[in-house]
């Protein structure tokens, strides 16, 4: 076992400093040590997207990742992304659009999707889809996703948004 | 002056919704106790060997590891248990142990457990663990197996047949075909499938030394069966042993169904180490070890006349269980195909039979639909290709066969429980027109003269849910070795907040959502005042959990009972305040009064205010409204609808664009149109996607080729179509609700929609069929192979 490596990197806006393996991937720093269980593990191959996290504002699978090179960055992941007691545009859009079952793949899908609205404010459902294609669900068959994101996007650009029934 | 029905219909959004899109949801792998131990498992890379010996010692040495075990130290506890086996015939179940003993029989089966400080050393430790293995050939194909001279994967099962079961009218059926104008027959394979939540499965036992009873948090759709099978059958203890939780669970699909040997090695080596154990499989262990769906090889015969009558329907499958029986393995190819093979067709002479086999392949048990897709893809492909055999229109003769509004309740003949309702044409109607069925056969004849490859597909499909009457599942006909009611307990607490707890176990299908509607509108009380709690076997009262579509048609009934029970009760204490007799009180919207006085009423929170603090009510009336309801259904639902797909091949390719999807469901009344359709979008992407792309695919070797995600194609939101859909409503007589079921419906009306499109679009070159998935490769290859036939 190699010797332990510090860290420190600013985690949802809060400084954190630790100890901790090399091969330590980001996804268990977050999740294990950190308590951040938002973020999810569903494969070994980094194909599901469930991990996805934003670091220095880029999407990024988690899994992927060694916690020692996110060393001085800044992580935001699922738990972070409510500001000032609002939902991000995404969440609330996946909200109204019941853009998730079980909600597994849901916290990296917000993320992914949240980084993809950062660099196109109008995408087209095609776009959306390609974008997502690193992200897999299981249970919705991705249609109310898409117009989760749709939903997200309007919003964002100020335009008016219909919502589900309440 | 009654008010309308509020919630129930309401497309409103699901309140289980804030807790999982802010990552507060509590799945398994997010629960750590103090003391907490991390499993892993040493796996076998054969499919079929001698465990010839096992070397622990250099892990034992590793720093940070607990423990090491192997399946001789485990073998105070018992094998898993076998629930369902098929009915009526002998089984020869051959369950897994916690960890094999002497030989393993597919790849991933588990034959150490080590135990570590942490995640990271456990896995390290597993490569210490030095396995000698003594080969054995292998056998993965279900029909394969049971010809002369196969591997034996058990020796207790000659020709690895582990029963064999048969159903419908075989003298009847031979003399249908053996007279037929037409017959057509096929060869065809329903292609293994790894269900795959996007959660995989792992459990988290913790022993209490001090008091010797368990609790487990497990990936469960059914927590209490699991409560019963670990302690009456592998550990011999008393079932309040052991206490089962299912937090959140990151979707099942029928995975999660089952009994599984990580339940039993956690809670052993927790008692063993005094200390928590807690074991997550990763994604190529899901794959390779819980269970898989499907895997069918079937010769099929449909007999029919020239006008287009189907008379005789003859089947005979062999169904792949894998490396061992797992825990209601055989109820899936049987009862739950075998007897609704007619699907919505009345069929005078049908006969089936059905192999279940042994081989060196991961167990497979229910997977979304469970049986009822293979058996709507078997029809509905054969009534294509009738159609083609005949030159008539499949539309037409799906018409000419269909069972007739009057003809319901329909006993198809086949053993199962009558048809409650259905009205198949209109659906098929709705579905034609939204695809201009006329105009498209014009467009594909004028794309062909370009070269271009269009074709459409239709399935017209029935299903069972709200499984299922104890009297009849738990019979010796149909081999459920338990019951199959569900159980709901309603409460009105003081301050008139309403609490139910279900035996349901929902894992995304909205349960608190459409529960909380249905009790609102029950009771008269506003729907931000129900709770509905499940998932724990120390709260909840005993309930088989969710799966086969269940959690309304039965689950929602428990409590739908209960809540008339509170309102009677409500009534007679009502009656007591009011001075009236009880016999004078109506209930609605919430308040209780005099018939004819509604002005003078009490309202359920008053009411269980009066019934809390209980020092005035009535002469022998029970303080509290509380009620508890075991409800078992007197039959099944079957809802029912047509799909049809559009697609383009492109021949140069082979591969296949699927250009539009159109759903026609009847799923009887629908509480909440978001839940229902979200249900209908997730199974129809399944079945598309065994369609066109999955396959858990074993070489010769038995080696799992598709065995992480990079090769099983789970399809990305730019594999899958938009989803059109409409409904029509046929309320089911089975319960007062009329509600049916709708989370398989989806995946069980849509591989065949998409495969009879695909051979579609190739039948001007001859193509008749084609096996699943319709890779761009094997389009292409059945494209040559067919142009080469015509030379
Ligand atoms: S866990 Fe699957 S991509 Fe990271
Ligand atoms: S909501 Fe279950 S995997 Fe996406």
């Amino acid at each position: 076992m190699a010797d332990k490596v510090r860290i420190r990197m600013t985690v949802n806006g809060l400084e954190q400093r630790g100890e901790v393996e090399p091969r330590m991937l980001l996804v268990h720093y977050l999740r294990e040590t950190l308590g951040l269980t938002g973020t999810h593990i569903g494969c070994d191959t980094s194909q599901c997207g469930a991990c996805v996290v934003h670091v220095d504002g880029q999407a990024v699978k988690s899994c992927t990742l060694f916690a020692v090179q996110a060393d001085g960055s800044s992580v935001t992941t699922i738990e972070g992304l409510v500001k000032d007691g609002q939902y991000h545009p995404v969440q609330e859009g996946f909200w109204e659009k019941h853009g998730l079952q079980c909600g597994f793949c849901t916290p990296g899908m917000i993320m992914a999707a949240a980084d993809l609205l950062n660099k196109n404010s109008n995408p087209t459902d095609a776009e959306i889809r390609h974008a997502l294609e690193g992200n897999l669900c299981r249970c919705t068959g991705y249609q109310n996703i898409v117009l989760a994101v749709q939903y997200a996007a309007a919003k964002m650009r100020g335009e008016p948004v219909t919502g589900a029934a309440d | 002056m009654a008010e309308v029905t509020k919630m129930i219909g309401k497309a409103i959004k699901r309140r289980e919704d804030p807790r999982l899109i802010q990552g507060r949801g509590n799945y398994v792998d997010d629960i750590k106790l103090p003391g907490m131990t991390y499993a892993a498992v040493v796996r076998s890379p054969y499919a079929h060997a001698k465990i010839k010996g096992i070397d622990v010692s250099r892990a034992l040495a590793h720093p940070g590891v607990l423990a090491v075990y192997v399946g001789e130290d485990m073998l105070d506890i018992n094998p898993l248990p076998a629930a369902w086996q098929a009915g009526g015939v002998k089984n020869v179940a051959v369950t897994p142990r916690a960890l094999a003993v002497g030989k393993v029989t597919h790849v991933g089966d588990g034959v150490a457990l080590v135990i570590a400080e942490d995640r990271y050393t456990a896995r390290d430790a597993v490569d210490l663990v030095e396995v000698e293995y003594e080969p054995l050939p292998a056998v993965v194909d279900a029909r394969k197996a049971t010809e002369p001279g196969a591997p034996l994967v058990h020796e207790a099962a000659a020709n690895n047949i582990c029963m064999e079961w048969e159903c419908g009218d075989a003298a009847r059926t031979s003399a249908a075909i053996a007279s037929a104008e037409v017959v057509v027959k096929e060869e065809i394979i329903n292609q293994r499938l790894i269900p795959t939540p996007m959660e995989t499965r792992g459990s988290l036992a913790r022993y209490d030394v001090a008091t010797g009873e368990f609790t487990v948090w497990m990936t469960s759709q059914a927590p209490h069966v699991m409560r019963l099978l670990l302690t009456a059958f592998v550990f011999g203890i008393p079932e309040t042993r052991l206490r089962c939780i299912a937090p959140n669970v990151g979707g099942g699909f029928g995975q999660k169904i089952f009994c599984y040997a990580d339940m039993a090695f956690t809670m052993w080596a927790s008692r063993k180490l005094g200390r928590p154990v807690k074991y997550i499989e990763d994604r190529s262990e899901n794959y390779k070890t819980s269970t898989h769906g499907r895997d069918h090889v079937t010769e099929v015969e449909l007999a029919g006349t020239r006008d287009g009558k189907v008379t005789g329907l003859r089947v005979k499958t062999w169904a792949n269980l894998g490396g061992y029986f797992s825990t209601i393995a055989a109820g899936i190819p049987t009862t739950l195909y075998g007897r609704i093979l007619t699907g919505v067709y009345k069929i005078p002479a049908a006969h089936c039979k059905v192999w279940g086999t042994y081989t060196n392949t991961a167990l497979v048990d229910a997977y979304r639909g469970a049986g009822r897709p293979e058996a709507s893809y078997l029809i509905e492909r054969m009534m294509d290709r009738f159609a083609a055999e005949i030159g008539m229109d499949p539309a037409e003769v799906r018409r000419r066969n269909y069972i007739q509004p009057q003809d319901f309740p329909y006993d198809n003949g086949l053993g199962l429980l009558t048809y409650d309702s259905g009205n198949y044409e209109p659906a098929l109607n709705k579905a034609l027109q939204m695809v201009d069925y006329q105009n498209f056969r014009h467009e594909q004849a004028e794309a062909r003269k370009q070269g271009r490859y269009l074709g459409l597909g239709l399935s017209s499909y029935v299903e069972i849910c709200g499984v299922a009457p104890s009297a009849w599942i738990g019979a010796a006909g149909q081999g459920w070795g338990a019951g199959l009611f569900e159980s709901a307990n309603v409460r009105v607490h003081l301050t008139g907040k309403v609490v139910v707890t279900t035996g349901s176990l929902p894992h995304g299908q909205g349960v608190e959502t459409t529960f909380a509607q249905i009790l609102a509108d029950e009771l008269g009380v506003p729907y931000e005042d129900v709770t509905i709690e499940w998932g724990d076997t120390l709260a909840a009262p005993f309930g088989y959990g969710t799966y086969g579509s269940r959690s309304l048609a039965v689950g929602g009934m428990a409590m739908h009972r209960s809540a008339q029970k509170i309102k009677e009760k409500a009534k007679i204490i009502a009656a007591h305040m009011l001075e009236a007799a009880p016999e004078d009180m109506v209930f609605e919207n919430g308040r209780a009064f005099v018939k004819g006085s509604p002005d003078k009423a009490k309202t359920l929170a008053e009411i269980a205010l009066q019934a809390s603090l209980a020092y005035s009510l009535p002469q022998g009336t029970e303080p509290f409204l509380d009620e508890t309801t075991y409800y078992d259904p007197p039959n099944c639902t079957f809802p029912f609808g047509t799909h049809i797909a559009i697609v383009e091949v492109d021949p140069a390719t082979g591969k296949v664009d699927l250009k539009r999807y159109v759903g026609v469901d009847d799923v009887g009344n629908i509480i909440n149109p978001l839940i229902v359709e979200g249900q209908l979008h997730g199974g129809i992407a399944q079945g598309v996607a065994q369609a066109l792309y999955e396959h858990g695919f074993y070489d010769d070797e038995g080696q799992l080729l598709s065995g992480t995600m990079l090769e099983y194609a789970i399809p990305t939101a730019a594999m899958l179509p938009w989803y059109e859909l409409e409904h029509t409503v046929t309320p089911s007589p089975v319960n007062p609700m009329g509600v049916k079921g709708a989370g398989e419906a989806g995946t069980i009306g849509s591989a065949q929609a998409v495969m009879n499109a695909v051979i579609d679009a190739l039948s001007h070159l001859g193509v008749k069929h084609m096996q699943m998935p319709a890779t761009p490769e094997r389009v292409w290859r059945t494209i040559q192979s067919s142009k080469q036939a015509a030379d």
